[in-house]
């Protein structure tokens, strides 16, 4: 029997020095909770379930050229991450309740901590949250929690599949969430603004945002704060290599997927949700915090520390459910930033801008298609109008072997016609070229 | 140990990055820049390697330790459930593929996993089907409650409580709140499973659901499951199986027939999948045949020309909890993990599960005290608290001293309702070998504190450090590196 280490003999001795049958163990289950065994197919050698879960890995399509984005990218990731990543002292260890034997993960978090501040500008950082979309409502109930206070403002210029998810998670809680639809691809000041009262938790925007665009939000950080509301940046941790930092801006949480430090797509997970603030929210942040200390000869070390907010602990007052976090995914995050350092991220940030900026120079060069928005910058994703329907633009460059974009038409009306294009380091000036190419013939088609 | 900032020097690179063959086009405005590049280490890849070697050598792990840390199931994780989730064909699948037109078609792999997957689990604890969205069991749990809370909208019932037992993990209680329910509580009886009198005497019309965890933290299985369950129902109430124990009952009992009608099951622990040092897991949540049409969106189906697609028009659902279908590549190594044991193999798996922690019981229950002298199932509850009273031992200082003999402690002071507590989860995977060798540390442990308490009140002594000072971490706070000299 695979992964089961005592024999036959072995169980008969062990029963004998416990003085009961396999029966007997499991007499406290009464008879008539008890099922007559499970209808599943025989076990498989790991030869037999290797070939097996290739021929299915081989059913999915991943020989696309990829302009596909929506917050998830293709990023390059360096060996050295996957290499350290699968230690199994890391991989197969858990939450570090005894700090003397984890110093590892402990550390390792620490520094991922102090990379994820150093790159949103802002002072503390908890040890990880599940993803991007589950950040944003962390942050949310963490703002509501320290501004006790209700309702919470959201650009619609977040990404869409992160508001669907606010809206699931406060259908049954006494909150008022306030949608604002961008003004030309930027987050909506008039109606934020309009919308900002002296009942508002927070405000939340997104930088870049699902439309690919920029923009510097020191001014709704200003005025949140003239409300005594707070500032929910979310942000695509990649691009701080080089865009000003939302700590910068005067945000006082910021969140986000962590999928481009390091993590490969895989279907949508696992991911990895940071979340960075200002001190003094620090008792309110939800999740594991390491922090640093010493043991009783001086020597540095690191543990969990303010548990007290937690589920362990404060049980139903707690300011989050969340036990187990991403912290594999944290460490992918940290190993990645230190492989790429301060320079690497610059210029791999810079590289993305470049290549968008390129891309976005050659397919609006096409007849008919348009860039939509009148926004002038963006960072690596941008939108464009076509002539037809996206979704069936699209459909038809799949046969060409491109994931050209995203249709936009499934979370906006009215944007029918327009496709979200994104373009990583990973992307050639060819590959970019056979794009272009690609998508004008299928428009005079 | 250094911390990675302080090997930093300045002008060190760790990668080359990607060729540059398009010229730098745009220059963004310098408002929407950052004045510096964000204060990474600047390192040199065997630089980074190194650190990080030595790091994960500071670490316990279930590859180079025993690991019985109760109520966390560390078994072993097999190896090539890690080599097929790094296949390309699932670890460079963009998640939003399936939304482009006809973009099912690209993914029929991975939704033929997921599809599978749902069958399997809906096998192994007979419920009516499973969304793969909750990233990890609390996740599961707070999405479990989202159900039950549709589920009594839809009936228009005005339910205000969650019942959960004294003995349940912290996050139980945690999901009922931030879900928008009060919680009560339920006290245990003596024999450490939850009071089924004073479970009568809380019942009411108010009573939304029960959050029971079976087998329990303390190992007990519940004998009174099917009139629980009953009860519950008899107020219209949801009963929501925490499947955190699971290992104890595969193959020999399923919640779905007990009476339950939300689990959530752990995949990294029951299936095996790596605990990553904190996450990522997943946290499947299966549901009874009524409440399906609750379930999150999207649900794969399987459609009548064998093909797979997802299924996003679902009115009565809770919504999206997920972006996408879920942590995929943990429910994939699981995937694997099932189809390597089997049918027999997972019943296999409960039976030493419960064999090696009744081993474990046998042969300390004469040493440490125990809160029921009858079998246990996946693990067993020891305490410390006549060594505690009677040489000052606590079961902390036990726990320091196993590290000192090369064991990764049990959970320490959980179940909260035992004093002393030490949970000691063995699983399956682990060798009489081991285990013998284990509870002869015990015993040994045992006898050392009644012959030389000092001895274990500073322990450990063969760690990198020694006890933390935990109250220090709190009051001076230091959460992230900041270089005092500003040389960093």
């Amino acid at each position: 029997m695979p992964f089961i280490a005592n024999t036959d003999d072995q169980r008969r001795e062990m029963l004998a020095a416990i003085g009961l049958s396999m029966d007997d163990l499991f007499a406290a289950i009464p008879e008539g909770a008890r099922c007559a065994g499970l209808d599943l197919p025989k076990g498989l050698s790991e030869q037999a379930v290797r070939s097996r879960l290739a021929a299915i890995a081989g059913k999915n399509h991943i020989d696309l050229t990829l302009f596909l984005g929506g917050g998830f990218y293709d990023h390059f990731i360096p060996a050295a991450v996957s290499a350290l990543a699968s230690r199994g002292e890391f991989y197969t260890a858990y939450t570090p309740y005894q700090p003397e034997v984890s110093q590892g993960t402990l550390q390792a978090i620490y520094e991922y901590q102090s990379m994820i501040c150093r790159l949103t500008e802002l002072e503390v950082s908890n040890a990880s949250l599940y993803d991007g979309g589950t950040a944003i409502y962390e942050a949310m109930m963490m703002a509501m929690n320290a501004t006790r206070r209700s309702k919470v403002i959201v650009d619609d210029s977040v990404n869409p599949i992160y508001r669907v998810m606010l809206e699931s998670y406060t259908r049954n809680l006494n909150i008022e969430l306030v949608t604002c639809a961008n003004a030309d691809g930027h987050a909506n000041r008039d109606a934020i603004l309009a919308a900002l009262d002296d009942s508002t938790a927070a405000v939340i925007v997104q930088n870049p945002n699902f439309f690919g665009c920029i923009e510097d939000f020191t001014d709704l950080a200003d005025a949140a704060h003239r409300a005594k509301a707070l500032l929910i940046v979310s942000c695509y941790p990649l691009s701080l290599g080089i865009l000003k930092a939302p700590g910068a801006m005067g945000a006082d949480i910021a969140v986000g997927e962590g999928q481009s430090l390091g993590l490969p797509m895989s279907f949508g997970g696992p991911y990895l949700g940071f979340m960075a603030a200002r001190e003094k929210l620090v008792r309110k942040m939800p999740g594991r915090i390491v922090g640093e200390t010493e043991d009783a000869a001086g020597r540095r070390g690191f543990v969990l520390t303010l548990q007290a907010r937690e589920q362990h602990i404060k049980r139903d007052r707690a300011t989050s459910n969340i036990c187990s976090n991403e912290a594999l995914c944290a460490l992918r995050a940290a190993l990645y930033l230190s492989l790429l350092g301060k320079e690497g991220l610059r210029q791999t940030a810079q590289l993305c801008a470049d290549k968008a900026s390129y891309a976005y120079k050659r397919l609006t060069a096409i007849p008919g298609v348009q860039p939509h928005f009148h926004a002038k910058w963006f960072f690596n994703e941008f939108v464009l109008r076509l002539p037809g329907d996206a979704s069936d633009v699209i459909g038809r460059l799949i046969e060409q072997g491109f994931a050209a974009g995203f249709p936009l038409s499934r979370y906006y009306s009215g944007m029918e016609n327009c496709m979200l294009v994104a373009v990583t380091e990973k992307r050639t000036k060819q590959e970019i070229g056979m794009l272009a190419e690609a998508l004008e013939a299928v428009l005079c088609n | 140990m250094q911390l990675i900032f302080e090997r930093s020097v300045p002008g060190r690179r760790g990668v080359r990055v990607a060729e540059r063959d398009v010229e730098t086009s745009i220059h963004l405005s310098p408002a929407l820049l950052r004045e510096t590049p964000p204060d990474l280490p600047e390192l040199s890849e065997l630089d980074v390697v190194r650190h990080f070697t030595a790091l994960s050598r500071r670490n316990f792990s279930v590859d180079s330790h025993f690991y019985p840390l109760g109520s966390c199931t560390m078994k072993y994780n097999p190896k090539v459930a890690e080599r097929i989730a790094g296949y390309p064909g699932f670890a460079h699948l963009h998640p939003l593929l399936p939304q482009l037109r006809m973009g099912g078609g690209l993914t029929q792999g991975a939704l033929q996993v997921m599809h599978e997957m749902d069958l399997l689990l809906r096998e192994i604890t007979g419920m009516a089907g499973f969304t793969m969205q909750p990233m990890a069991g609390a996740h599961g749990e707070l999405t479990g409650i989202m159900i039950m809370a549709a589920y009594h909208a839809a009936r228009k019932n005005r339910k205000t409580t969650v019942l959960i037992p004294d003995s349940a993990h912290g996050t139980n209680p945690a999901s009922a709140a931030i879900a928008g329910y009060g919680v009560k509580t339920v006290p245990s009886d003596a024999s450490g499973c939850m009071d089924l009198g004073k479970l009568r005497e809380m019942l009411d019309d108010d009573v939304a659901g029960l959050m029971l965890t079976c087998p329990n933290t303390l190992g007990m299985f519940n004998p009174h499951v099917h009139e629980i369950c009953d009860l519950i129902h008899s107020v219209d109430g949801v009963v929501y199986y925490d499947g955190a124990n699971l290992n104890a009952i595969l193959g020999k009992a399923k919640p779905g027939d007990l009476g339950f009608d939300i689990v959530h099951l752990n995949l990294h622990k029951s299936f095996a999948t790596p605990h990553g040092g904190g996450g990522p897991g997943a946290g499947p949540v299966g549901v009874a045949e009524r409440l399906l049409e609750f379930l999150p969106v999207s649900v794969v189906v399987k459609r009548e020309d064998g093909t797979y697609a997802l299924e996003y028009d679902r009115p009565n659902s809770v919504g999206y909890i997920a972006p996408f279908y879920g942590n995929f590549g943990i429910v994939l190594r699981a995937y694997v993990y099932i189809l390597m044991l089997g049918r027999e193999g997972l019943e296999r798996v409960a039976e030493n599960a419960v064999l090696n922690a009744n081993y474990i019981l046998a042969k300390l229950k004469d040493v440490y005290d125990v809160v029921a002298d009858v079998p246990c199932m996946h693990e067993c509850v020891l305490s410390a608290e006549t060594l505690a009273k009677e040489c000052g031992v606590r079961a902390l200082d036990i726990a320091k001293g196993l590290i000192d003999r090369g064991f990764h402690p049990p959970t320490v002071y959980f179940p909260l309702i035992v004093h002393e507590a030490m949970m000691v989860e063995p699983t399956e995977t682990e060798s009489k070998e081991t285990i013998d060798a284990f509870i002869e540390a015990m015993r040994e442990l045992a006898q050392l504190a009644r012959d030389n308490p000092e001895a274990l009140h500073s322990a450990p002594v063969t760690t990198p450090v020694g006890r933390l000072n935990e109250t220090k971490a709190a009051r001076d706070l230091n959460i992230a590196y900041t270089p005092l000299c500003g040389c960093g």
